[in-house]
């Protein structure tokens, strides 16, 4: 614990306070890049391009083995890696676009294919004779363990510029999600954009492969904006929301593992993101579920107010419970089920404005005003108060009743 | 008949001439678009008249809505050239505002009115340029313009259909375009926002803007449009709407599908025969 503690603020180590950081980096950039992908609704073609990328490893590893260098360079593996995701994603648009299968077998397709020749490298690898050491197993699922100096600046560099040309291309993305034709009328090039959008996924994939991992990546793009939705209603939040919560992921993932080095890198920080996520999903206050099941209830509660209190001023007794707890709590009726005062007044007011609505119907012109009427929206929302005099006027004056009347008097 | 393409022309009283083309806000020629290996629409000659609403009418499936989004290069065409004031298409992007169908989006997307308007701003504003105040103004007045300034704020999966098709009219506005191009504005709104619609429309004409709609409701083309195109995949007629909207044309784009009777209840143009 006090390891974690250490490693979360920065003390476990100059090179652990480094991955902790990149890690971040790598978490806003992700979280940046795949508010776009999930907008737009393309949160699959992230996987396709991730596993797209493993073949690339393999490639570049045996291109730089047979150079005479040792084949461990982060910088060549990586750019190995994001040629072959390249491949794969327009390999993916092209089926999409040319011939009659739909993106997901696209997806399905190039996926499959391009991990399995990257697992074909891999074992071949695996037997030369300088392959043993090279770890390019860590790439699926991640692995902080031996990151270099240089390999956390490399990660810091790409994330940071991923970052840039999201912020830049903000709001053509944006446009492209919501309403493609009409990006296309304003003379955007929707094609363009959507490259532009898969080629930051790639970019935060291909930087993240070393962190997280090409297994993982999809769920760091995607589970920060997903959170992000159950916050807030409008794209610009969702974009910092989603980089927020990437960005705590990295960090305290990165810490966590760095604790305990035996855990893989990649699911920790996806675990730290998803259980944001399981958070945001019940208590966000936007849409979180149970925001939803008290508005809901707050909602059924106003139903059955209103309910009771028309059947109390019909003098009608009350079957509901729902009904009759409601009507209780609200100190509206005695536990015999008789109205209080406040009860009778309130009784005595929804009554009225029901008459008010059934005046409104017959005499008040705009037909978009009087259907308005749902049983709930208070009377004084939708008219102005003469007009609601004037109603008045036309039902002919309130009438109370006083125990020992038998008739209503005119007040 | 020896002069038929001639013939076919002056009926219509819209000669074509080069000059003509070069006037019109929108002028199309030849035009043909596919889907798959099945055209539909099949090359088609239009020319919209300047400072005047036009309507682009025919049955389900005629092309319409293909029509349009083919001429503004949304969806690719087969053949054809489109001129915007005598200009390609391209060089005259800021003179276009496009209002699309409003069931093309999806309306539970994060974004508020306000921000839907402010899309209409975004090639003003740039890449790296920044919203400023201005802009804000801009589209607040745009959404006094069809009553929508109280709901700014409001998410637009929250609007009603006729307001959601409010707000594409405001980002319209905001695009402070000279031709206006409209996909079904009418389809699926309540009176009060047709009204509202139309009001904002006839403001536009008035300022000297050129409109096109793609309009389905025949029962009210006589009382809002000054030109009308009729098509059925190729186009059957085009010209004023005194002397083009006429039974004959209609009988002739719509074919069987609607009934005579319906017909004698349009307000039709006295059949030119």
């Amino acid at each position: 614990m006090s390891a974690f503690l250490n490693a979360l603020l920065l003390g476990a180590g100059y090179n652990a306070a480094l991955v902790a950081i990149g890690a971040a980096l790598l978490g806003f950039a992700a979280g940046a890049a795949g508010t776009f992908l999930f907008l737009r609704k393309r949160a699959l073609v992230s996987d396709a391009v991730a596993h797209a990328t493993l073949p690339g490893v393999g490639i570049a590893f045996i291109v730089m083995v047979l150079f005479g260098s040792e084949g461990r360079s982060l910088i060549g593996l990586l750019l190995g890696s994001a040629v072959t995701a390249a491949i794969g994603l327009v390999i993916v648009e092209w089926m999409a676009r040319r011939t009659r299968l739909s993106e997901d077998a696209a997806i399905g397709a190039v996926l499959s294919v391009f991990f399995g020749i990257g697992i074909v490298l891999l074992t071949v690898i695996q037997s030369m004779s300088s392959g043993r050491q090279a770890g390019l197993e860590s790439f699926l699922l991640g692995s902080t363990a031996g990151m270099l100096y240089q390999d956390a600046i490399i990660i810091a560099v790409g994330g940071s510029l991923t970052v840039l040309a999201t912020f830049v291309l903000r709001r053509p993305m944006t446009l492209v999600a919501f309403d493609a034709e009409f990006a296309a009328a304003s003379g955007y090039s929707v094609r363009q954009i959507d490259l532009a959008t898969m080629g930051l996924v790639m970019a935060v994939t291909v930087v993240g492969l070393k962190v997280v991992g090409l297994i993982l990546i999809v769920a760091l793009l995607i589970i920060p904006a997903v959170t992000a939705r159950f916050w807030t209603n409008r794209s610009e939040n969702v974009l910092w929301i989603a980089s927020g919560v990437g960005a705590c992921s990295g960090y305290v993932g990165a810490a966590i593992s760095a604790s305990a080095p035996a855990l893989p890198t990649g699911p920790i920080i996806v675990l730290v993101s998803a259980a944001i996520f399981v958070f945001s999903l019940f208590f966000a206050p936007a849409r979180g579920v149970a925001a939803a099941l008290y508005r809901h209830w707050k909602f059924q509660r106003r139903v059955h107010l209103r309910q009771g209190l028309l059947e109390l001023a019909r003098g009608e007794p009350i079957f509901d419970t729902f009904t009759w707890r409601t009507l209780r709590r609200a100190g509206l009726i005695r536990r015999d089920g008789v109205a209080t005062d406040a009860g009778r007044a309130q009784a005595a007011k929804a009554a009225r404005d029901e008459c008010r609505w059934d005046i409104a119907r017959k005499a008040h012109q705009d037909t978009a005003l009087t259907g308005r009427y749902d049983g709930l929206t208070p009377i004084e929302e939708v008219f102005t108060p003469d007009e609601i005099a004037e109603f008045d006027r036309l039902i002919g004056g309130p009438r109370i009743v006083r125990p020992g009347d038998h008739q209503g008097a005119p007040a | 008949m020896i002069n038929t393409a001639l013939d076919l022309v002056t009926r219509d009283g819209w000669a074509v001439s080069p000059d003509n083309l070069a006037d019109s806000p929108l002028a199309i020629r030849g035009l043909t678009v596919a889907y798959g290996e099945k055209p539909a629409v099949f090359s088609v000659d239009a020319t919209f008249p300047a400072e005047a609403m036009s309507a682009i009418i025919g049955p389900n499936g005629a092309g319409k809505s293909t029509l349009l989004k083919a001429a503004l290069g949304v969806i690719p065409r087969l053949s054809g050239d489109v001129t915007i004031f005598g200009a390609p298409v391209d060089a005259a992007r800021n003179r276009i505002a496009y209002v699309p169908q409003r069931a093309s989006v999806d309306w539970d997307f994060p974004t508020t009115v306000i921000d839907v308007v402010l899309m209409g701003l975004y090639r003003q504003v740039g890449l790296l340029g920044w919203l400023t105040k201005k802009h804000i103004e801009t589209a607040r007045a745009c959404l006094g313009r069809v009553g929508m300034a109280d709901f700014a704020h409001r998410q637009i999966g929250q609007l009603s259909g006729g307001q959601q098709q409010r707000v594409f009219l405001a980002r319209a506005l905001a695009q402070g375009a000279d031709l206006y191009l409209l996909d079904e504005p009418f389809a699926g709104v309540d009176a009060a926002t047709e009204r509202a619609i139309v009001d904002v429309l006839k403001m536009l004409k008035a300022e000297q803007k050129a409109l096109v709609c793609v309009h389905h409701d025949l029962a009210t083309v006589d009382t809002y449009f000054d030109h009308v195109l009729l098509l059925n995949v190729r186009k059957i007629a085009e010209g004023p709407v005194e002397t083009t909207f006429t039974a004959e044309n209609l009988q002739a784009t719509y074919g069987g599908r609607l009934a005579t009777t319906h017909i004698e209840q349009l307000n039709l143009a006295a059949g030119a025969a």
